[in-house]
């Protein structure tokens, strides 16, 4: 049997291996069976023409499904969506998130009930939630045709005309994408040093100054961390927009995602391997964006 | 200067009353409507309290569709996840922070690249082993996927290595074995991580959605999310029975929110949900 000393003189022997092993054993054969096997099985999938999963036979081996997804308009359309929902929602979001939580932070009561109010969205189902969306923005009787009324607007036919629903899941996703965003705002704003707030107030600076010279950049390396994180969940877009359409991608098949996209190749088309060329796709922009996250995380290392 | 202040302060809380009013107005809409009846539900202009309240609405719910079904299932699926994700969970993460073994750091750092991987980039093969495994349209094809995560292992891992290591050789001296030391001194001593961990998962099992439209397929088999999904397809819209059935799927999670908010909260603050 194997004996290796290290520098410390400890005895290693294939036992010392033995006992990890067992304890990590049920862990390490879920993540290798459901995560890793399965992360560089999409890639050797991506690369199989007319793939089949019950006979497991394919044609050909090699970038036909990259070609094909690049070239259909309808993955490119679904790569544009998916930006401009991006950018729309995490830039709102990130806007509105940090007003909130600067404010929250500055109410000395009634933080228990602000915060219940705020983070509710965050637990609830996007399945269930997404519905009651629907029904306000319904044509006949949503609340939000209804309000618009009040100011004398015409009713607006959300759901149901392509011009709109861009706007509507966008408003969707804001909402729910506001609390998670207010969260880490609002801890990252608890630790700033209340002594540059005290210093300020000591030199007569104004609410406005203190917010624009302090606060926004003592909070850069969190609001930077917030938008990659929000981005990644952001470019995953699905449930909420599936619910919305009632299992369509917008009224017109107009409103295609990336990840919807990857669906309907997968769960209707069966074309596995363009779904998975597609998901090799989404893989290499989340990594990109990692990789900013963490250029963003080291540049701001010193606060 | 005082007055000011004052003002101010006015203003501040208006505004937040406003947001917070913004926030949970789908709630309160949601549970309004399912109290309504369908004449009312669709009246203009609407009203903001029911004339009378019912409850016909999911007395009709529940008679129509499976949802006391759907609930079982959704329970049963989020109870057998937790427990197994918690096994799976402290038990690695004890592996691969107080036993010392070569190259353990480094098999972690390759696990921890993997966090980044998106789960729907996986749900190609994962779809597939679940059908070659037999286990297409089962209850279990819900759980099994799920129940070893490298990030509440990381999560629960960092907190074991902060506890001290001379805890555990002076357990090892008083003759405690590694399982009893990680039972009776480690877990307790990490119970609010536990419970943060714990948390998080029951709340993204309940609302899974994706994965379960792809695996399941009988009416039986359906956890609550998707089955109020069938519910919309299968009674045709009536805004007011399908609110019923929105609320619930929402009202446990609200409830466990409600109880358990600054939990969840710091558990989010720490790095957030999965998704």
């Amino acid at each position: 049997m194997f004996r290796y000393k290290t520098k410390n003189d400890e005895v290693i022997t294939l036992k010392t291996f033995l006992k990890p092993a067992l304890y990590s054993l049920p862990f390490m054969i879920g993540v290798i069976v459901f995560t890793i096997y399965p992360f560089f099985n999409a890639f050797l999938i991506s690369f199989k023409e007319d793939y089949r999963v019950m006979t497991d036979k394919f044609s050909g081996f090699g970038l036909a499904n990259y070609v094909h997804i690049l070239s259909d308009p309808t993955f490119i359309s679904s790569i544009w969506n998916t930006i401009t929902y991006v950018l729309i929602v995490v830039t709102v979001s990130l806007v509105l998130s940090l007003l909130i939580a600067v404010m929250l932070n500055s109410v000395p009561k009634f933080q228990a009930l602000f915060q219940t109010a705020f983070f509710m969205p965050m637990v609830t189902s996007s399945a269930a939630i997404g519905l009651v969306w629907r029904w306000l923005f319904n044509y006949d009787y949503g609340l939000i045709n209804w309000v618009f009324s009040l100011f004398g607007a015409d009713a607006i036919n959300w759901l149901n005309h392509p011009d709109y629903s861009m706007i509507c899941l966008c408003i969707y996703g804001i909402w729910s994408m506001l609390p998670f965003t207010i969260i880490l705002l609002l801890s990252g704003l608890q630790n700033i040093d209340p002594q540059y707030y005290t210093a300020a107030k000591v030199d007569g600076a104004k609410t406005v100054d203190i917010f624009t010279n302090i606060t926004v950049p003592l909070l850069a390396p969190t609001i930077g961390l917030v938008a990659i994180v929000n981005m990644i969940s952001a470019f995953k877009v699905f449930d909420g927009l599936y619910i919305l359409f009632g299992g369509k991608p917008g009224p017109a098949y107009n409103l295609y995602t990336v990840i919807f996209y990857l669906y309907d190749q997968f769960y209707k088309e069966l074309e596995l391997g363009i779904a998975a060329a597609c998901a090799i796709v989404l893989f290499l922009i989340i990594c990109a964006f990692t990789v900013l996250q963490n250029q963003v995380q080291k540049k701001y290392d010193y606060y | 200067m005082k007055r000011q202040e004052q003002i101010k302060r006015i203003l501040l809380y208006t505004i937040l009353g406003v947001g917070a009013f913004i926030m949970i107005f789908p709630f309160f809409w949601m549970i309004i409507t399912s109290l309504k009846t369908g004449a009312e539900a669709n009246s203009v202009p609407p009203t903001f309290i029911p004339k009378k309240l019912i409850f016909e609405n999911y007395v009709y719910a529940f008679k129509v569709a499976p949802f006391a079904k759907y609930f079982m299932n959704s329970v049963i699926v989020t109870i057998s996840c937790v427990i197994l994700t918690m096994f799976n969970t402290i038990l690695a993460a004890f592996a691969f922070s107080k036993m010392k073994f070569p190259g353990r750091d480094w098999i972690f750092a390759g696990l921890i690249t993997m966090m980044m991987v998106p789960f729907e980039m996986l749900i190609i093969t994962n779809y597939t082993t679940i059908v070659k495994w037999g286990l297409y349209d089962t209850i279990i094809a819900l759980i099994i996927p799920f129940v070893s995560s490298i990030f509440y292992t990381y999560i629960l891992r960092n907190f074991f290595l902060s506890v001290p290591d001379s805890l555990y050789y002076s357990a090892k001296v008083d003759g405690a074995s590694d399982w009893q030391f990680l039972w009776q001194v480690l877990v307790p001593i990490a119970k609010p991580s536990l419970v943060t961990i714990a948390l998080l998962n029951a709340i993204a099992c309940w609302n899974s959605f994706l994965w379960s439209i792809l695996v399941i397929n009988s009416q039986g088999k359906r956890t609550l999310p998707f089955g109020l999904f069938a519910f919309t397809n299968e009674t045709g819209i009536r805004y007011e029975v399908l609110m019923a059935g929105a609320t619930i799927v929402v009202i446990p999670m609200i409830l466990l929110f409600l109880f358990c908010r600054k939990s969840i909260v710091t558990g989010v603050s720490r790095g957030g949900l999965k998704g």
